[in-house]
């Protein structure tokens, strides 16, 4: 196969010395960004591509897609330990993650989520080198109205297949909307609910709106309950890794389920983050243990981490094929790219056969890399949780406030993280779901702008939403998702009714 | 220069004389170069090949860093350089949002609150479709729209340049058609490829990929005169080889600057250091690659004449935004 001889050579130019030295240092520097809030892989690639301006264009996308592959791996880090998520697709992974962290599982937690996104980046790469120029014609079949079907069917399966209060998370969902109406609107190119503030033009950054929401609320809640970190007898060994990996197999149906939605959102528009979402919502229906997702199930922490990863790393596709960054990170990157002189485009496989098959190779060894190190900082990072309390709250605090300052450089975005702790807070005592929220306010904008340009394309009718085979099949799944409690209900009494008819007679 | 000279040099300094005897200002903490737009755009390409060419030509002392401030279509980015008066290690680059933005959203902003610097260059706008589209040239298209098919044209954001063109091409032809914004240059490219419009008014640069790989072909440039590029892109192709608008009958022409300010209340001698500093970037070979790959027109203008354009340009935008139906009320 020709693809495979490409990608040997492209191992070959990876595995100089030179290269693998880049590679160990973006691994370092990206945990060191993911770690931290608010930095985040995007800044970081940001920030170090001046330096790369002189270096040959393999390197310096190794050196930089590999701070990449670090961020996600350090992404995770923050949200089991102290229910911060550094990223938006990290959210999820908070759901059980931090439960493990606060019952002294913080190792197996951190040990499960770096393998689940190893597992879920590798099956990325995979694509990524057999099918890329079919998967790149397949991106393309999607406007407006297919985009709007897929963020469409993340939120029904998120309402559908919750087990909290359907009218609470529908609450929470449409005040997460309301949020994310704020500032231009990129339809009508007015302004919305800004009052005139000048601080209110960005509208509400996601980041700011969940170090609060999870992290500040986190340390208030705790507060109350007396200072306790419960997280004390947080086992410290490497040996932790060893029996978390002997557990694994036993969830390959959660793991392959996970890469094929992650996959699947990657190279539609989906993204990461609904491909997190999604990837949890379904392994908490169709688990056996699905009743126990929230109070520190290991599953939990698998599914959302490699639904994620696979997605992000499958995004990187279509910048590569089509010149679109399906991410932020992706976006830098591909500044990047035109500086080196490189034309991203269907046809930089064909010029740039050197290049391309370098960074799909320093894809492999990268995670391969990046694994090993973190796993070897499991210890370390759980260690952190024997530190009583009250001499760790305030350092999460004054992360959280530079992390929220840092989005952009904004002290008001200070005082809007104190605020959404505080709503989180109340979120907490009077036990709305905070999720949906955090998911409204990331997919808002963009759900309703798909909406109204596919509205807008089809004049003004609505039958644009089933106009085609795989838009009208999204949306069919989508309501399927959204009323599956009623469909399985129904189906169980019909069956009951079948069965007691000839008795009842 | 000689030992001797050097010394002289040096402690000329010493007594204090260099400021005068030099007559010269020069940053002494890193430019901040701020772009109004989100990272891997037209504005994002050309402060990143700034910064590039800076650094590899050592032309400054002082680092030069890129800032991304794309919230309410370069609105946040225009009013922190209002609010930045007197700082001059902040610029801004601009595009026509410089007027549009502030017409189009009432926000309390304006390029008279800046130090205009320099024009760089001016970029082009291009008819496009997508490769195999019945159309052959412009009228082709609007023939079709005014048969009464439903004709959409894609662009870059809401009531902004692409909306503008667009709008500007119905009315001139009397025909119906349709603008879709979408997020910006790049989606409105796949969107084209994929072919779920007919038609995207993008940059020479939003489009470069696809047309080499066959997806998209332009129709006509929106320019009075042709580009001046001859090297193929295509294997058939070059960028002079593409006819203009007029050529195909149509009157409309548009143009979109590509500046530099700084903000207001700085000194002549700050501002000259940067209106020299990009004179001589104007002359580094990445500058040069950097037009001819995004197909830019090049034109450099400051001081007086860099004035007289903005007034006559912004005067334009808001003669035909308010045809348009684009003015905030």
């Amino acid at each position: 196969m020709e693809n495979l001889n490409d990608l040997l050579n492209g191992f070959y130019v990876a595995l100089s010395f030179k290269n693998v030295g880049f590679m160990i240092i973006g691994v370092l520097l990206g945990i060191v960004v993911g770690v931290l809030p608010g930095l985040g892989g995007p800044n970081g690639v940001a920030i170090l591509l001046p330096l790369t301006f002189g270096m040959e264009p393999v390197s310096a996308i190794i050196l930089l897609s590999s701070l990449y592959w670090g961020a996600l791996f350090g992404g995770a880090i923050t949200s089991i330990l102290f229910n911060i998520p550094g990223e938006a697709w990290s959210v999820a992974t908070t759901f059980d993650g931090y439960p493990m962290a606060q019952q002294g599982r913080a190792a197996e937690a951190l040990t499960a989520a770096f393998t689940a996104s190893f597992i879920g980046a590798v099956a990325g790469v995979i694509l990524i080198t057999f099918v890329a120029p079919l998967i790149a014609s397949f991106a393309l079949k999607f406007g407006p109205a297919e985009y709007f079907a897929v963020f469409f069917l993340t939120f029904c399966s998120f309402i559908g297949l919750g087990k909290d209060n359907r009218s609470k998370i529908l609450v929470s969902l449409c005040l997460g909307f309301l949020l994310a109406a704020v500032g231009l609107d990129s339809v009508s190119g007015e302004l919305r609910m800004t009052f005139d503030n000048p601080q209110l033009l960005r509208g509400f950054d996601f980041l700011v709106v969940v170090i609060g929401l999870f992290g500040v609320s986190e340390i208030l809640v705790t507060m109350e309950e007396g200072l306790a970190f419960k997280g004390k007898r947080a086992a410290i060994d490497l040996k932790v890794v060893l029996k978390t990996w002997a557990g694994l197999p036993k969830y390959w149906l959660t793991l392959v389920r996970s890469a094929v939605v992650g996959l699947w959102m990657g190279v539609t528009p989906g993204g990461a983050i609904a491909a997190s979402f999604m990837g949890y919502g379904l392994a908490k229906r169709f688990s056996p243990k699905g009743n126990k997702f929230g109070t520190g199930e290991i599953e939990g922490v698998l599914a959302p981490e490699t639904a994620a990863h696979a997605a992000g790393t499958a995004a990187l596709l279509p910048m590569l094929a089509l010149g679109i960054p399906g991410s932020a990170t992706a976006a830098v990157l591909l500044g990047g790219l035109l500086i080196w002189g490189l034309q991203p485009g269907p046809l930089l496989f064909v010029e740039q056969k050197s290049f391309v098959w370098g960074l799909i190779a320093s894809m492999y060894l990268g995670n391969i890399v990046g694994l090993i190190i973190v796993l070897a900082t499991v210890p370390l990072f759980a260690a952190i949780l024997r530190i009583p309390f009250s001499v760790v709250a305030p350092i999460i605090l004054i992360i959280c406030a530079i992390g929220a300052y840092t989005v952009r450089n904004s002290g008001f975005d200070i005082g809007q993280m104190v605020i959404f702790g505080i709503i989180g807070y109340i979120f907490k005592k009077l036990d709305y779901p905070i999720a949906p929220l955090v998911l409204a306010i990331v997919l808002g904008d963009r759900t309703e702008a798909s909406f109204r340009q596919a509205i807008l394309g089809y004049e003004g009718s609505l039958s644009v939403f089933w106009s085609n085979g795989l838009v009208g099949s999204l949306m069919v799944i989508a309501l399927l998702l959204l009323f599956w409690p009623i469909v399985t209900e129904q189906i169980t009494a019909f069956r009951r009714r079948l069965a007691g008819a000839p008795s009842g007679s | 220069m000689d030992i001797r000279g050097l010394t002289l040099v040096v402690s000329a300094c010493a007594l204090g004389m260099c400021g005068t005897a030099f007559a010269a200002w020069e940053p002494t903490k890193p430019i901040e170069i701020i772009v109004p737009f989100a990272p891997g755009g037209a504005s994002d390409q050309m402060a990143r090949a700034i910064q590039g060419a800076i650094t590899k030509n050592n032309l400054t002392k002082a680092p030069v860093v890129v800032v991304n401030k794309p919230a309410a279509a370069g609105g946040e980015a225009m009013l922190e350089i209002k609010a930045a008066k007197g700082d001059a290690h902040k610029l801004l680059t601009t595009s026509s949002g410089l007027y549009m933005t502030p017409l189009s959203s009432k926000l309390p902003v304006s390029w008279r609150d800046f130090t205009p610097v320099a024009l760089l260059a001016q970029d082009e706008f291009l008819l496009w479709t997508y490769n195999d589209a019945p159309y052959k040239t412009a009228g082709d298209l609007l023939a079709a729209a005014k048969s009464g098919q439903n004709i959409r044209i894609g662009g870059a954001g809401s009531k902004r340049e692409d909306n503008l063109i667009t709008w500007a091409l119905g009315d001139e032809s009397a025909a119906k058609i349709t603008y879709i914004p979408y997020a910006g240059g790049g989606p409105t490219s796949v969107q084209l490829a994929g072919k779920h419009i007919e038609a995207s008014t993008g940059n020479p640069s939003e489009e470069v990929a696809s047309w080499r790989a066959g997806n998209a072909r332009p129709l006509c440039l929106l320019s009075p005169k042709r580009m001046a590029y001859k090297e193929k892109i295509t294997d058939t192709a070059a960028w002079s080889d593409i006819p203009t608008c007029g050529e195909q009958g149509i009157k409309f022409t548009y143009n979109m600057l590509r500046g530099m300010f700084m903000p207001g209340g700085v000194s002549n001698e700050q501002r000259d250091f940067y209106v020299d500093l990009f004179k001589k970037v104007q002359e580094t070979a990445e500058w040069k690659e950097y037009l001819a790959r995004n197909a830019l027109l090049p034109d450099f203008r400051s001081g007086a004449s860099f004035v007289e354009f903005l007034t006559a340009d912004e005067q334009r935008h808001k003669d035909l935004m308010d045809k348009a139906g684009f003015l905030a009320k």
